[in-house]
């Protein structure tokens, strides 16, 4: 209880330089759990991947089709429940800026992807319309999208103006569904590729394949690869975790060079706060002093250091734990859809705890142990 | 006759400064009777705060015998040391050395954290001595808020809290104006002639040490034999 007090009333006996230290801990711990966060975002999609579904793509590259006809081999696959198909559309919404993946898709695909959650009757909105096609709650909310609006897309990879009519709004089987994809009929863009680039119809940019089993789908893949063997289009199968992080290792650097800062700001604040704890060892070193020649044991001063710099830390880490949540939520709304989900997971909050912890033992450790080791004759000739 | 409270036997000290020896204190021996109340006199840099600080067990000799009740302190180690401290030595300061942050009351209190007492005793221990050095109506007062005078009556208080043996004062009325430091000295008095504490006070002033029964000079690292004060 003592012990306690005294930590207390020390730790704001300069309310100017707590305040100080206590803002730089959470303005760090803050950044740090929002760049952990950024990089949790990055490799959403490839955790939440299936572990029953298999991607086929061009063993080439992804940016290289492959046949519409491939889907009734793959479908005689012993093993494999159902085959839908898609294609990347990569185009524009008004701006560069407003990302959000589009995917021209066959009527299978909506259905092995269960997590994408639409009702009946939108659904059937969306296969009446050749031109319909269905958004994520959370662009439907960014852009303002509306179950009947017209959505005008600049294409890149099929050039020209493409217009869609909102048909449909999925929903996410778990909060940590990407809601900001769009799909649409790829029967509908094989139609204008037909009439506009006759060469390039009916080819599709990947399959998803849906295995009975998840222990057959080594198999699987092995099959689907070597039945294209030395065809036009050679096949590469994989799972959809591992074609997700294929995405992301794309990306990799940055992704490295984000984690690298947010360790660096924990870091900073960690020199920054051992430097204040040292001052303020330094300064009352003439207490200790005195404690000490009271008969108090060198490490009950170690103790009151170390318990002024773990409460310091414990407030600082507190506070920006609690501060991280509402500024991820703001965070997110000013990066539109370019994190698809963007939650602080617990790993995050662990991370920032044990940040808090680390940075409260480290500070305090050299003060703490000078003012243990100090003579107390030493300290008691600092005073006056 | 009981044999001496403490007795200092050859008892030499030096200082090292960079690669230099400063010897302080060479061959000094003194016996102090229970229940005196020695006054240590003697030129800036004579040693008088490091002779004190010997026997309070704060500093270590480099030779030579020193015994405190009974104990031969040199040869306890630090936390040992610091254990009969805390029964043993009570400390007054020139600059009072209490806690900032602590009230007058929980400075006080602060030697009888590490005694077995529990609450209660403590707070009845703390009231009684607060009322002796006429502070209880100041009980929750920070240092900051207390005259230099009062304030090292707070430090007396503490000094005398876990009933020491002895008390070792290091020019105590140094920062003090007369009048306080009148009040403090007449404190001391009480702490010696009534509660039978032996008293070690350093001090510059002959006015303070007047107030000792006996008075001994230090210079050049040497003892001068004992001057006992008349007292009217
Ligand atoms: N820790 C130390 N390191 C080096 N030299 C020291 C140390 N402590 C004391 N000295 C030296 O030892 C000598 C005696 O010091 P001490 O403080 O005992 O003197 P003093 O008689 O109390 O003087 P004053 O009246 O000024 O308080 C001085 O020359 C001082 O400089
Ligand atoms: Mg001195």
């Amino acid at each position: 209880m003592y012990f306690l007090k005294l930590i207390l009333r020390n730790s704001f006996r300069h309310k100017l330089r707590t305040a100080l230290t206590l803002a730089g801990l959470v303005v760090a711990i803050v950044a740090f759990g929002l760049l952990q966060t950024v990089v949790t975002a990055w490799y959403n999609n490839a955790n939440m991947a299936s572990a029953t579904r298999l991607i086929t793509r061009n063993a080439i590259s992804l940016v290289f089709p492959m046949p519409v006809s491939y889907r009734q081999k793959i479908r005689a696959i012993d093993g494999v429940r159902a085959v839908a198909y898609a294609n990347w559309f990569g185009a524009i919404y008004k701006e560069p800026k407003n990302f959000f993946p589009q995917f021209a898709i066959d009527d299978a695909y909506l259905d092995l992807f269960p997590e994408f959650v639409v009702s009946e009757a939108e659904r059937r909105d969306f296969q009446r319309d050749r031109k319909g096609c269905v958004v994520g709650r959370k662009l439907a909310e960014v852009y303002g999208f509306k179950l009947g609006d017209n959505l005008t897309l600049k294409g890149t990879i099929f050039p020209g103006e493409w217009t869609f009519v909102v048909r449909g709004i999925y929903d996410g089987a778990s909060k940590k569904t990407d809601l900001s994809q769009m799909f649409f009929h790829w029967d509908y863009l094989n139609e204008v590729v037909k009439q506009r680039y006759r060469r390039r119809a009916d080819q599709i940019g990947f399959y998803v394949i849906e295995a009975a089993h998840a222990e057959d789908m080594a198999r699987i893949s092995v099959e689907i690869d070597s039945q294209f063997k030395n065809s036009t289009a050679e096949t590469l199968t994989e799972t959809e975790k591992a074609f997700q992080l294929g995405f992301v290792s794309m990306t990799e650097s940055i992704v490295v060079a984000i984690r690298l800062v947010s360790y660096l700001v924990i870091f900073i604040i960690m020199a920054v706060m051992a430097n204040t704890m040292a001052m303020t060892a330094r300064e009352r070193i003439g207490e200790y002093a005195t404690l000490k020649a009271l008969g108090f044991s060198s490490g009950f001063v170690a103790a009151t250091i170390l318990g002024e710099s773990m409460l310091l830390a414990m407030l600082g880490g507190a506070a920006s734990i609690a501060l991280t949540f509402p500024l991820a939520v703001e965070f997110s709304k000013h990066t539109g859809s370019l994190f698809p989900v963007f939650q602080v997971s617990p790993d995050t909050v662990m991370l920032q705890c044990a940040c808090a912890v680390i940075i409260g033992l480290l500070a305090a450790l050299l003060p703490a142990r000078h003012a243990a080791q100090v003579r107390i004759i030493e300290g008691l000739r600092s005073i006056g | 006759m009981t044999a001496p409270l403490v007795q200092l036997q050859d008892i030499s000290k030096s200082y090292r400064r960079g690669t230099q020896i400063v010897p302080v204190l060479t061959n000094i021996s003194m016996a102090i009777e229970s229940g005196e109340f020695l006054g240590l006199m003697g030129p800036s840099g004579s040693g008088k705060s490091t002779l004190l600080n010997l026997i309070a067990g704060i500093d270590q000799p480099d030779s030579g015998r020193l015994e405190v009740a009974g104990i031969d302190i040199g040869g306890l180690s630090e936390a040992r040391l610091a254990d009969w401290r805390a029964s043993n030595v009570g400390f007054i300061f020139q600059f009072y050395n209490l806690m900032p942050v602590l009230t007058a009351f929980e400075n006080v209190e602060l030697p009888l954290l590490l005694t077995p007492l529990t609450r209660r005793q403590r707070r009845e221990h703390v009231e009684a001595a607060l009322a002796l050095v006429g502070l209880d109506d100041r009980k929750t007062h920070y240092p900051n808020e207390l005259s230099g005078g009062q304030q090292q009556r707070v430090a007396i208080a503490r000094a005398l809290i876990s009933d020491p043996h002895l008390i070792v004062a290091d020019e105590p009325t140094g920062d003090l104006d007369r009048e306080s430091a009148e009040d403090v000295l007449r404190l001391m008095q009480t702490l010696n002639a009534d509660l039978g504490k032996t008293i070690i006070m350093v001090t510059h002033d002959a006015r303070a040490a007047s107030h000792a029964h006996a008075i001994m000079h230090l210079e050049k690292g040497e003892l001068s034999a004992r001057e006992e004060n008349f007292r009217p």
